[in-house]
């Protein structure tokens, strides 16, 4: 900024060990003012915390249940990782991960009792597109409108919620449901097939594991990632390149939107079984938080996506034992990005000190 | 005629909730900070004078708790923003996240607590008058509040010595800053009025609107009121005249129901989200207008030089 031109400055910590440290101390951060928030609240911190990071993982049900959670969170955080990468602001993943369910919905409601497991298949790209066809519309608007992606995607969350209420209360109800919002259950032939006998958690574990290498290779190994990111990053570089910010653009919301739709269509025929008003829990708000303690980085969002599930759980272990509200989850994850942001913010300003004093 | 006028006061009351948060993130934008923490400011700012008004504190401390908790949460974001430089729009979706579990779980208690029936709104005497009563004079003051506040801010922006330094800040940080201005207390300041006003709006839903306190309460209303100072180009008259349309749209379901016209409560609720995107096309197709209009520096850090 100076009038003398640019100056280089030799980073005095590689960025490598800043983009760790720095989620590192923002969880340090989560943790020591979750243990002050309970003492608050006349809880003994230890016990509360073991409820948060201990006891979750303490069996093999606890883990099935870290994989349930954290399946659609890593599927849906993968995508906004691509998607944060171009500079593209969805932030209604939350609506494309309900049209990925309802749209897999569509599809499962057609299946019979004697309708075999192919149709699990059919099942998961009807949520694909549902997602894809819902980011699409951010795409378009955008694009064609020049329509701010981040009101758009985050009204769209709303008529999302409002389009679920009106098919489970209206043409979608199950007529012998005692008058229950809800489908029908759905046939035996479209349950996601699970990983171990006893235990919840499914195949959309294998996908959101797979999904993650891909991710990778797609940022970094290939020429369309590299376009999408130089876009993000240096969108004067990239015109001058004559990278399309239009290319850039749809392959973020359709990728993001995608595998938000799949992890829709993951939680409607996997743990769910049937469409319900309870499919939104916030996963694809988490999963913004998710994306960027992750560092954008493919591998960074599983381990955020495992750390964000034991979040979740957490929260739902502290409501039935110690009657808190499990909204505290809600409060836990704001206070991580927060933090994060905070910390982010810290370790630039000692990294620019530490490079003006060379 | 008799309906007519209720539908106009039934539509400047939802208004009122848009004007006041719109207006607040006016200010903030024109010093050329957008602060996306407008629907967690507001639920803040809800929950805090709910809860302020259950505990039979009045109902001018109630709304003066709701300003203030709005303001706090602005402060943390202004600081993490203006102080250390973080990303607008991420530290901005971070108090919105923080906002809505933070009331989630605070407020779970206030779900089912009743606040003391407020006093008769309106205008005395004037308020019984046929039509034009109900119309013009029976409002809560906060609705005269916000009308007051959209011209205040009128005269301060375009008339006043210090409205011009807070727009240069928005438009030319650097030439602000080089002439002597400081350009990051402007900000700060602009960030706080505009936290108050969002939580003064987040009060005006849970102590008069609706009053009541559940969780989500604010349904999108401050992401509405973020697209509305773009629909309004900066301008304050016509973001108090846009929150009154959207505040018709809202009232929308109501008219129809009265008059008979069947449509499903689900889809016919999905109507303000339809609007707003429909608008923000509108609006945003003409790239040049909009960006003529828009506060130069808006979104961008500003680190001074030396």
């Amino acid at each position: 900024m100076a009038s003398g031109g640019v100056r280089l400055a030799a980073r005095p910590l590689s960025s490598g060990a800043l983009a760790i440290a720095s989620p590192l101390a923002a969880l340090t951060f989560t943790v020591a003012a979750g243990a002050l928030l309970f003492a608050a609240l006349g809880q003994p911190p230890g016990r509360a915390l073991g409820m948060f990071f201990v006891e979750p993982l303490r069996d093999a049900r606890g883990l099935s249940e870290l994989a349930i959670k954290g399946t659609p969170l890593a599927l849906i955080a993968l995508g906004l990782a691509v998607a944060f990468r171009g500079n593209i602001w969805n932030i209604g993943a939350e609506g494309q991960f309900i049209l990925g369910a309802i749209a897999a919905t569509a599809v499962a409601l057609r299946a019979g009792p004697d309708t075999g497991h192919w149709v699990v298949v059919p099942i998961l790209l009807a949520g694909v597109a549902g997602g894809m066809a819902w980011a699409g519309l951010v795409a378009w608007l955008r694009d064609q409108f020049n329509a701010n992606e981040i009101l758009v995607s985050l009204m769209l969350v709303y008529v999302a919620e409002l389009l679920l209420g009106y098919l489970v209360y209206g043409p979608w109800k199950d007529p012998e449901g005692f008058n229950f919002p809800q489908t029908v259950t759905f046939a035996a032939g479209t349950e996601i097939p699970r990983l171990a006998q006893g235990y919840r958690a499914h195949a959309g574990l294998v996908a959101a594991l797979a999904a993650a290498p891909l991710a990778w290779l797609f940022l970094s190994r290939t020429y369309a990632g590299f376009q999408l990111a130089v876009c993000g990053s240096a969108a004067g570089a990239a015109r001058y390149a004559g990278f399309s910010s239009r290319r850039a653009l749809w392959t973020a919301l359709l990728v993001s939107g995608g595998l938000a739709g799949l992890a829709g269509a993951f939680e409607v025929a996997g743990p769910l079984g049937q469409l319900t008003p309870h499919l939104p829990v916030g996963y694809g708000f988490a999963a913004i938080i998710v994306a960027f303690v992750g560092r954008l980085h493919p591998l960074g969002v599983l381990l955020s996506s495992a750390l964000m599930s034991l979040f979740y759980i957490g929260g739902e272990l502290a409501q039935s034992r110690l009657g808190l509200p499990k909204a505290l989850t809600g409060v836990f994850q704001g206070l991580l990005l927060f933090a994060l942001l905070a910390c982010d913010a810290l370790a630039e300003r000692v990294r620019v000190a530490a490079g003006r004093r060379r | 005629m008799e309906s007519l006028a209720l539908m106009i006061a039934a539509s400047v009351n939802a208004g009122t909730i848009l004007a006041l948060a719109a207006l607040g993130l006016l200010i903030n934008e024109r010093a050329g900070v957008v602060n996306l923490g407008a629907e967690g400011m507001m639920l803040v700012g809800a929950l805090a004078a709910y809860a302020t008004a259950a505990h039979g504190h009045g109902e001018l401390l109630s709304f003066a708790a709701g300003a203030g908790s709005g303001a706090l949460a602005a402060a943390l974001f202004g600081a993490l923003v203006i102080g250390l430089g973080a990303n607008q729009y991420a530290t901005g979706l971070a108090l919105s996240l923080f906002g809505a579990g933070f009331t989630a779980f605070a407020g779970a208690g206030y779900t089912d607590k009743q606040i003391p029936e407020l006093a008769t709104p309106g205008v005395p005497h004037l308020a019984q008058l046929p039509l034009i009563g109900p119309a013009l004079f029976g409002y809560h003051p906060m609705v005269y509040l916000a009308v007051a506040l959209a011209a205040g801010l009128g005269w301060f922006f375009f008339r006043s010595r210090a409205g011009l330094v807070v727009r240069a800040v928005g438009e030319s940080p650097d030439s602000a800053h080089a002439l002597g201005h400081p350009v990051r207390r402007v900000r700060f300041y602009a960030v706080l009025a505009g936290g108050a006003l969002c939580g003064l709006a987040g009060a005006y839903v849970s102590l008069v609107y609706a009053h009541l306190w559940v969780e989500g309460l604010i349904a999108g209303k401050g992401w509405i009121a973020l697209a509305l100072t773009t629909f309004a180009t900066w301008r304050p008259a016509r973001v108090l005249l846009g929150a009154y349309l959207f505040g018709g749209v809202t009232m929308l379901q109501f008219t129809l129901q009265a008059r008979g016209v069947e449509i499903e409560g689900h889809l016919l609720n999905m109507s303000p989200y339809l609007a707003t995107i429909l608008v923000l096309v509108l609006i945003s197709r003409n790239r040049t207008w909009v960006r003529a209009n828009m506060p130069a520096s808006l979104g961008k850090p500003f680190r001074p030089s030396h």
